[in-house]
Formats: structure tokens, sequence, C-alpha cells
């Protein structure tokens, strides 16, 4: 039954063969703090339903006890009333085990899966709140399997293994009072046979929990190499490179069947191996019970001062097969509480990732102007202010303008590594300024800067006069419309695509923005038009489309400042050209930033900035920039170098 | 029972395994089946205060048995374990192989994460499914009638008790297995959306976190995530159903055998029932009812997995749309292609035609530019040229010879495409650039790269043409990885070769560069290219304009700027400014 899909990898960060000793406790504080009641009442009816079927045994003793009277005496209605009314008594003790194994069942049905369910959203609304740096940083596909594998390895340790141990230490501990109110003697040799399994679960338990570990690294090797080749799997057909992808695949699929075999191996044979040191002990007890008993100078020694008798070695022998079979499913939950306490381990990672800090207090408000001042006020005006919370008390509203400025701007991903350097640029309301240069210029990068995913290490950015890390993130961001080359689209309709800029926008307002980006010619033909369902981020639209839907979904955010990354690299020049008579009228009064490697499209900025290795290197608009023959020139001109 | 089929044919090498595990697991059964009996024996012997030799014997009996059960259980443990890794391993190996038969419309119809679920999840729930089947699938219907049979010889009047019960245990499981199943079914789709929507979320957090929409998300995952536990919860608590169920069975039967037994005991006098046999009889019982526990959760467990297994199937029974044909022609003459009456769409239920009426004629060395607005169908035309797909109507042609009638492995040897989609997968530059020619020199490919205008930045590269390039070349920036890719194509030396937009993120003078090397260096290589830039195709000997799926024009760039009003007007938009044209 062990689940072992790993996306990944299960150890990113260097070996670490055993979950570290925390996340157990950290599990059980959790689960503890959160279903206190419930998980009392199921702990206590645990105890009832191990009560009950422990009793089995006692019975028996006392049942096999009254046989052996009536023996003596044959079938009276004396005899018969003692064992039927013994009978009866057993008949209530398990009609309140099989109430307490209901109650308990649907407890921890409804407190398992609300444990999931609750950790699952905290998990995913911690990530809402992480930086882009962690996803920058880490495959999406280890992101993933938190979700997947690590979760539900989860759901087997508290739904499962959880009770089934606290019923097997329960069990075992009323066993072994009884076994020592029977006979201390026989007692002690059951202990030391278990001291036997214990060593056999932590050679072959330990093996296989080795082996499993390994399995799952193998499947995350195999996994990758899969998911390689398949999105890969059109330029394999076109290189004919078939055979040899089949080749490696083989061997890493090889690998993988090694490791498993073996791990499995060692988990099957851990069973048939308990199960019969079980059979062998009951034989031993059997044994030295049976010598005990026909030696009649040993003398019993327990806390019942019965004397060695069958009645005493009987239910010993049937307590025996009890006790080990509760230490052989203790043994099988073994593997499930290792992989479920790496997945945890996991998990507790992700939730202590330090989230996006936001020390802004500025916010953004809707506002008005009355008699020439601004006043904040509730309504949707159109109009839109910062309201800048002072030290002394005071309040100050600034209207929201779009007035970008950037002041000797230094930044790396990497303290060591800088990818701007000193970049000083003013974007006045209303223009259009664009960033040129080659690739990894550090376009993008200055960017991620506006918006803060990623802040600056050096230098100054205004908005609207004021530093953005004043500003809170949320606010900032609103203010900010981004348009990205990868574009990013969300399973369902194509008007709830659009209407992502903007929650509360009418079907009016959404169709408006996507006639804005010219994107409403294709949305009409596709085959329900406006509620055509998007799925797998948009597969049924060209690469053009998809970059159409993402311009009409900033279009109906109607920020102040826009930022076009590369927005329109993947829609013909042709379209582009009436796109962007639209994106004109959309641009009008704002600030926008536009990235591109099509000139066509930057020729009218108001600034062209011509980025180098991190540096601005040439300033200037369209006209000004030819003038100067520099590295403009040569990019622009290169486009008719062979005329 | 046609899915099992094929799947049983993956077994393969591992049927000896298969086999054993079951046989020995039968073997086990029955030494474990015989152990409450000699147990019974032992019992009685001590109970009859029998000497010790006769204890001793019964007791050698039974360390005897349990080792030779161990013995069993442990061999067939070991070949259950390779039987279904092995059996894991072949579904792999064919899923894996059957894709790379794939053409490209096999491959549309699923997509990349669809196959790689199917080759690892499915595949795994698969093989559990396959491992509980040859044991405990085994094991428990072996134990449930050998049990049986030894408790008839020990007593029939109480095996007939516990008997009785059986019916109603089935009956109330099977109740509960049939409510649940649905459940689960849903579960897992619910489980789907909502992995799907984290995925969405994981790739979009840039779209996400720059129009604020975390709390919505949230909102959202919320919703999602709701909808599973609920389905979860109830499908849980109707299960917690089955053990109150068989625990009720167990106790009735416990006690029916117990008063039964004990009055059968002390009426007949310890004589046809003893007391040892009363307790055998009880161990029985219990093996039998948990053995008939297992059979349901069997039957959860496979049915939970015939999804899986159905999903496999569906890829292996996939027939390849493009196959060799009987006698193929093995060798490509030259680089001349045509296309006579060429329609082609997707899918055959498509409402509009891809291609419509297609007729083209390329000669070998030529250079053609495409250009054409977004979804025009450039690429479609050109994937039919190496066979990517195969066309509705009509016929395409390269040299001569309708690329149907070529071995396919020849045609995309003689075809180079430069996808639009490109990859780079992970190993070291030299490794990816082989791909095109695996036996290419050292100066073979450094010459390919020169033509693509790669050599200058790989060689600036840490480690030269040793770089290693990472999973989905993130490591090279767009330009480079498309330069790269040409680079790959060049290296098969191909009689055509196709570059489908494959210098969008290069700057135009390196484009122009790049196109300037094809000139000079493989001219008898019919060059077909499709951009976005009339720069890249302005120079070409023959230009062709696509609209909505047709030819609107073919030309050199003066013709068409004559005669093409679509072609003027992409130039126009291209050259507003203007400046240099005068």
């Amino acid at each position: 039954m062990t689940k072992n899909k790993k996306n990944q990898p299960p150890m990113p960060h260097g070996k670490r063969p055993k979950p570290k000793k925390g996340t157990l406790k950290r599990v059980l504080t959790i689960l503890f703090k959160e279903y206190k009641l419930p998980l009392a009442i199921a702990i206590v009816c645990v105890l009832f339903s191990t009560l009950a079927s422990t009793s089995a045994s006692l019975f028996l003793n006392q049942i096999v006890s009254r046989i052996e009277a009536g023996l003596q005496v044959g079938w009276t209605a004396a005899t018969s009333n003692s064992i039927v009314s013994l009978l009866a008594v057993m008949a209530g003790i398990y009609v309140v085990g099989i109430i307490a194994t209901f109650t308990q069942g649907r407890i921890m049905a409804v407190v398992t899966q609300n444990f999931l369910n609750s950790l699952r959203k905290k998990m995913f609304s911690r990530m809402q709140n992480l930086p882009i740096k962690y996803f920058d940083t880490h495959p999406h596909g280890d992101t993933m399997s938190y979700y997947t594998n690590d979760i539900d390895t989860l759901r087997q340790l508290v739904s499962q293994a959880i009770p089934s141990l606290i019923m097997s230490a329960l069990t075992i501990t009323i066993l072994v009072a009884y076994m020592l109110y029977l006979s201390i003697w026989m007692t002690l040799i059951v202990f030391s046979a278990v001291v036997a399994m214990m060593f056999v679960v932590k050679h072959v338990g330990g093996n296989s929990s080795k082996y499993f570990l390994r399995q799952q690294k193998a499947m995350g090797e195999t996994e990758g190499y899969v998911e390689e080749m398949m999105s890969g799997q059109k330029v394999v057909k076109v290189f004919n490179h078939e055979e040899e992808c089949c080749k490696d695949f083989d061997e890493i699929n090889n690998r993988l069947f090694e490791e498993a075999s073996k791990a499995h191996s060692f988990a099957n044979i851990l069973m048939p191996i308990m199960g019969n040191i079980g059979n062998i002990l009951y034989v031993i007890i059997a044994f030295i019970g049976g010598i005990l008993i026909l030696s009649p100078n040993v003398h019993n020694l327990s806390f019942s001062g019965q004397a060695l008798g069958l009645a005493v070695v009987i239910p010993f022998i049937n307590m025996t097969r009890q006790f080990t079979m509760n230490i052989t499913q203790i043994s099988q939950h073994f593997n499930h509480i290792i992989m479920a306490l790496a997945g945890a381990e996991r998990i507790f990672e992700l939730m202590d990732e330090e989230p996006e800090v936001d020390e802004g207090y500025v916010t953004l408000v809707n506002a008005k102007e009355v008699d020439g001042k601004i006043v904040e006020c509730k309504e949707r005006t159109g109009m839109w202010a910062w309201k800048h919370p002072h030290e002394d008390g005071t309040t100050t509203y600034t209207k929201l303008m779009g007035d970008v400025r950037m002041e000797n701007m230094d930044f790396g991903y990497t303290p060591e590594k800088l990818v701007l350097h000193d970049v000083t640029l003013y974007a006045e309301p209303g223009q259009k300024v664009a960033f040129v240069g080659a690739t990894g210029a550090g376009k993008t990068t200055v960017t991620n800067l506006i918006n803060r995913f990623y802040d600056v290490a050096d230098g100054k950015i205004r908005y609207d006069g004021i530093n953005i890390n004043k500003i809170k993130k949320d606010d900032l961001r609103h203010s900010l419309g981004i348009v990205l080359q990868e574009t990013n689209l969300f399973t369902g309709t194509v008007m709830e695509n659009i209407r992502y800029g903007k929650l509360d926008a009418t079907d009016e307002e959404c169709i408006a923005a996507a006639k804005l980006a010219n994107a409403h010619d294709f949305i009409t033909r596709l085959p329900q038009g406006y509620e055509t369902m998007l799925t797998s981020n948009g597969s049924n639209l060209s690469q053009g489309q998809r970059q159409l839907l993402s311009i009409a979904r900033c279009a109906v955010a109607d920020p102040p400042v826009m930022i076009l990354d590369e927005a329109t690299s993947s829609i013909d020049t042709r379209t582009e050209a009436i796109v962007q008579q639209g994106m004109d009228a959309l641009m009008k009064g704002r600030t926008v930033f536009v990235i591109a490697h099509r000139l066509s499209t930057i020729q009218n900025s108001d600034v062209i900035m011509v980025l180098e290795k991190g540096r601005i290197i040439e300033r200037g608009n369209h006209d000004k920039l030819i003038e100067e023959q520099g590295k403009y020139y040569q990019l622009y001109t290169g486009n008719f170098a062979n005329n | 029972m046609h899915a099992l089929k094929t799947l049983m044919k993956c077994i393969r090498e591992y049927k000896k395994q298969t086999i054993l595990s079951p046989l020995f697991i039968a073997l086990e059964v029955l030494i474990e089946v015989m152990i409450p009996f000699i147990t019974a024996k032992l019992i009685d012997s001590i109970e009859a205060q029998a000497a010790i030799s006769e204890i001793a014997k019964h007791g050698g009996v039974l360390v005897l048995l349990a080792a030779l059960s161990l013995t069993c259980g442990a061999l067939s443990g070991h070949f259950c374990a390779v039987a279904s890794s092995g059996f894991a391993k072949n579904l792999r190996h064919d899923l894996f192989h059957k894709v790379q038969d794939f053409s490209f419309s096999n491959i549309d119809k699923f997509s990349t994460s669809s196959l790689v679920t199917r080759l690892t999840t499915d595949v795994t729930n698969v093989q559990n499914s396959f491992m509980m089947v040859i044991r405990t699938a085994v094991r428990s219907p072996m134990m449930i009638i050998f049990s049986v049979i030894m408790t008839i010889q020990i007593s029939k009047k109480l095996t007939l008790i516990f008997l009785t019960t059986i019916p109603f245990l089935i009956v109330g499981v099977t109740f509960i297995m049939k409510k649940v199943m649905p459940f689960f079914r849903k579960i897992f789709k619910k489980y789907d959306a909502l992995n799907n929507s984290i995925q969405e979320n994981i790739s979009g957090i840039r779209a996400v976190k720059s129009f604020v929409r975390e709390d919505y998300e949230k909102q959202k995952f919320g919703k999602a995530s709701d909808e599973v536990c609920d389905n979860f919860t109830t499908a849980d608590k109707l299960l917690a159903f089955t053990s109150p169920i068989m625990q009720s069975a167990i106790y009735v039967v416990m006690i029916l055998i117990c008063y039964v037994g004990a009055k059968t005991i002390i009426s007949s006098g310890n004589t046809e029932l003893t007391v040892g046999g009363l307790s055998s009889v009880m161990t029985y019982g219990m093996q039998v009812l948990m053995s008939l526990l297992m059979v349901s959760m069997i039957f959860v467990m496979i049915s939970m997995s015939v999804t899986a297994a159905n999903r496999i199937v569906e890829v292996l029974e996939e027939e390849g749309t493009i196959k060799n044909p009987e006698n193929p022609v093995m060798q490509v003459k030259d680089g001349s292609i045509s296309f006579e009456n060429v329609s082609f769409a997707y899918s055959s239920t498509a409402e509009r035609k891809t291609l419509e009426n297609i007729n083209l004629t390329i000669n070998s060395g030529e250079t053609v530019g495409i250009i054409g607005a977004t979804g025009s169908s450039k690429t479609s035309l050109i994937q039919l040229i190496s066979r990517l797909y195969d066309v509705n109507d009509g016929s395409v042609k390269v040299g001569g010879i309708d690329v149907k009638e070529y071995d396919v492995r020849t045609l995309r040897d003689a075809v180079s495409v430069v996808l639009q989609k490109n990859v780079l997968f992970s190993g070291t530059v030299s490794e990816n650039l082989r791909w095109g020619n695996k036996d290419a020199t050292d100066e073979e490919i450094r010459h390919a790269c020169k033509l693509a205008q790669a050599d200058e930045f790989v060689s600036a590269m840490p480690d030269g043409y040793n770089t290693m390039i990472e999973r989905g070349g993130t490591n090279v920036s767009g330009g480079q990885k498309q330069r790269l890719c040409i680079a790959r194509a060049l290296l098969k030396k191909p009689h055509i070769l196709v570059l489908d937009d494959s210098t969008s993120a290069v700057d135009t003078k390196t484009d122009a560069l790049i196109r300037k090397a094809f000139r000079d260096e493989i001219p008898d290589t019919t060059k077909i290219i499709i951009a976005q830039r009339i720069s890249s195709v302005q120079e070409a000997d023959k230009i062709i304009v696509m609209d909505n799926g047709t030819v609107n024009g073919v030309g050199t760039h003066d013709e068409l700027l004559a005669t093409n009003e679509i072609y003027r007007e992409v130039f126009e938009t291209q050259t507003k400014a203007g400046d240099f044209d005068d």
C-alpha cells in the first residue's frame, strides 16, 4: 500500500537519511491543538475497543475454567447458567467495543480530512505570501509534490498509523499487565522473544526504509527524465532520437526496478518473519508451560498468586499470540511513519520559509477633489490618491499620477554579482519608456524592481515622489499593470480570465478591454465565445492569442502605470499594428514601460533606454538615438543590413 | 477484461516470479493452517498432563512448521517484490517506447503532464494492485478454504456457526463498498482539479502577485480543497462502518462458538470436542473472517486502480498514426518540395480546415520565406514537409516523391526542422548538439555553431562546449537557445532546413548574420524561414504569404510589394518610421 511517487529526489539539500527529531512532535502538536476534544474522545474510544478485544483472552480463561468445572458435573442448568451469564457480560463489553470502534472511525475520518484540509490551506496561503525569489529558486515540481505526495503520506499517518499505534500500545500494556498477573516467569520469556523481534524489525525493517528512501530517489530521477522527454517529445521526433531516448530511459528504469524490488522484498519478508517468530514463541510458551505444569515443585511467581495450572498456561499461550500480532502491526507501520515524517518535514520547510516582508504604510485610496484639495472618499471615483500618514500624526494625500523615478539603482540577484549598475531614469506621467538591449542586459530586472518582486540593493525608486519601500506592496502593485512574455492564464472561461485583472468588472467592461487589445475578434470565433473554457494555461490558444488575452486582462485593471515585458513578441506585426492602435489609446495618460526586441514596438516611445550589461549606455528618443549612430542605431539598422 | 489482457502482456520475463509467489503463498497458508491444528494437540497434551516427550514431539513439529512457513513466506515475499517491480518496470518501458512511436497528432492527444502521470503515479498504483493480487488475493481465499476444511475436521457443528455469518458479512461489506466507490472516483477528479490549480498558481505566481490576487487565489484554493475534504470525509465515514461490522461478526461468532462449544465439551465429557479443539476453531474462525475483510479491501484497491490501468492501456493501445510504408524509399534525392492540392485539419471533426487547397513548388536550394498573421497556419504548413502530420487531401512531395513513400527516418534526416517551441535537454552543450549527428566531430560542431552565430557565446561560457545545460535549458537566454537549436539542426546536414520563427529572440543583426552564413555556406540546402520580421525574409528567392490557411501570394519581395496587399501592409507597419528607406 505504500505510495512512492516523488517528483524530485526527496532530499534536495544533501543526504538526510532520517527525519529530524522535532517533526513528529510538531505534527502531533498541531493535531492535538486543533482537535483536542474529538481526539480525546477518539482516544477514549480506542481505549474501549482495545479493552473489548483484549478481554477476549481474559474471558477465554474464565470459560476454560468454567468448562473444566462443568466437566465434573456435566451439562446442568447451573453450568449452563454460569456459562451464559459469562457470555452475556462478554456480549455487553463487545457491544461497547463495537460502538467505540464505530465512533472512533467516524471521528478520525473527520479529524484526518480536516487536518489535511487545514494543512493544505495553511501551506497554500503561506506560499502565496512568499517572495518571488522563492519561486525563482525552487523547482516547481518540488513545490507541487508537497501538496500531492507529502500530504498523502500524512493522511496515512494520521488516519491509520497513529490510531493503530495507540491501539497496539494499549493492547500491549493491558496484555503485559495481565501476563504479569498470571505469571512473572512466563512474562519474562515473552519479553526475551520480543527483544528478538525488535532486533529483526530494526535490521530488516530499517533496511527496507533505507531502500524505500532510495526507491523514492530513483523514482524522482525517472520522473524527471520522463518529464523532460515528454515535454521535448516533438524535438525527439524531429531528430529521430527515439532509440537513444529509449536506451537512456531503460537504464534509469532498471535502476528504479533494482531499488524498488529490494525495498519491497525487505518489506514483504518482514511479515512472515514476525508472524513465525510469533509461532515459535507460541510453541516455546506452550512447551515451558507444559513443563511447568508437570513440575509441581516450581513455584509460580505472579500477582494473582494463582498456581501454575491450565487456567494460567492456556490464556497465556493465547495472549502470546496477540502480543506478537500487535508488535507485527507496529513494525508494519514503520515504513509509513518514516516516509510520513520525511513528508511532514518538507511541508514544514515550506511553512517556515520567510514570507515577503511588507513594511509599507502608504496606501492607495479613492479620492476626489474638493475645492482644489484632495480628499479621501469611499466610492469609486476613478481618481486615486496615496494616503501618506506621517510620524507627527498628520496625513497627506498625493494624487496618483504615475511618475516613476529611479535613482542610482544597483541590484544583483545574489550579492556577489550585480546585474544593474547605477541605473537612473525618470518617467513622467503619460510617458512611454522603452528598454532595449541584448538578452541578459537587465531589462526585465528593472521591471522586477518597480513592483518590488525584488528589492534594490542600493539607490531609490520613487513613485509619485514617494519611496516605494514606504508603499504597501499590495497598493503599489495595484497601481501597476504588468504583461509578461510568459503568459499565464488560469483554468476558467475566457471571460473569467480577463476579469482576473479586476474582479468586479462587468461583462461589458471585460469585452471593452478585449476589444481594446484586439482580442475580441478571435474570442468571438472560439466555439463558445467568451464562455469558452481554457485549460492548461490556454493550450487551446496560440501563443499570440494568449498574449492578446493577457493584454486585455491588464487593460481591464486600468492601472496608471503599465509594464509590457515582451508582451507582443508572439503577435505578428500586422496584428500588433492593430493592437498598437488600441494600446495607444490604452496607454494614453499612463506611464508605460516597454521591453521589446522588435524595434517597431518601441519606435514611438518618449524615451528609449539602451541597456548593456546592466548599465544604461544610451538614452533619448528614436530620432535622437539614430542621430547619435550608437548601439541603438546599429541594432535598428541591423534590420536592413543586407539591402 | 480486455485491459487486463493488455496489461498482463507486460509480465514477460517475470512470469516465473509471478507464478512462484502465489505458489509459495499457498504453501505458507497450508502450513499456517496446520499450525493451530498441531497447537490444539499440544494444548490437549498439556491439558492431559502427558509426558514431556509427547509435548516435545508436538512442539518440535510446530517449530519445524514455523520454520517452513517462514521460508515459504519470505520466498513468496521476495518473488512478489521482484515480480511486481519488474511488472512496473515493463509497463514503464512499454509506455515510454510506445510514446516514442507516436506521431505529432498522437502527442497532441495526450498532454505532457498526463503522460508523466501515466508513467509514474498510474504505474505505481497498478503495481500495488498487482502485488495485492498475487499475494493477498491468493492468500485470503486459500486461508478461507483451508481453515474451513480444518474446522470441519474438528467440529462440523462449530463450522456451521461461523459459516452462517459469512453471507451477512459479505452483503454488509459489499454494500458499503458500493456506496464508497463513487465517492472515491469523485475524489480522484477533485484531486486532479486541485493539483491543477496549484500547478497553475505556482507557474503563474508573477501574474498572481502583480494583480495582487493572493487572497482571491487562497479563496479559490480553499474552495477546491474543501470539496476534496468533504468528499473524502464522506467516503471515510462510510468506510468507518466496515470495522464495526467486522467486529460484530467476529464477536457474535466467538460467543456462539463458546456457548455451543462449551455445551458440546461438557455434554460429551471432553470427547466429541476438546478444550484445545475449541480454541483452534476460534483461531480458524477469526482467520476466515479476517481474510474476508482482506478480500473486500482488495476489491477496493483494485477498483481504485482500474482507472489508472485504463489510462495506461489507453496509451499502450494508441496506434501511431504515422507508419512506414511497405517498401520505403531510403534516399532523398534533393531538396525540392511541392504541395499539390493539399488540405489539412488537426482533427477530422474540425469545422474549418487548417490548410485548404495549397499548391506550391519550391526548388532545391531555394531560400523561401513564409509570412502571415498569427493563426494563419504557417507552422501547420511546414510540419507537413517532414511528415510530422499527414495531409488529409492532396500530396506533399520531397525530391519528387510523396513523403508517405519515404522511410520516416530518412525523410526526417533530410528535412531538418527547428521547431517554434524548442527545447534543449539536460546535458552538455556538445551533447545537445550531437542530437543532430551523434558522430559529429568537435570541428563539425564548432562549424555548425559558427554558422548559427552561437560559437562566440558558447566559447565564452565557463566550460565552453562542455558547459552543462540545465533541464529545460534555463541557464541560457531565449536567443542563445534558439541559436543552439539552429546549430543542432544544421549538424544533420539536411537537404531541407526549416526555421519556424526560430530567430524571434535573436537581435536583428545576428539574425542577418545567420542568414548570410546560410547563403554562403549551405547554398544547396533548401531553406524555409517562417518569420515575423520582413527583414528576415526580404532577400528570399520566394516569399509565401499565408492568410487563414490559404496561400495569399507567392513572389519576391518586390513583386509582393507591388501586388500583395497583406505583404505591403506588414512591410509598412514595420518600417513606418521610414527614416532609412529614403
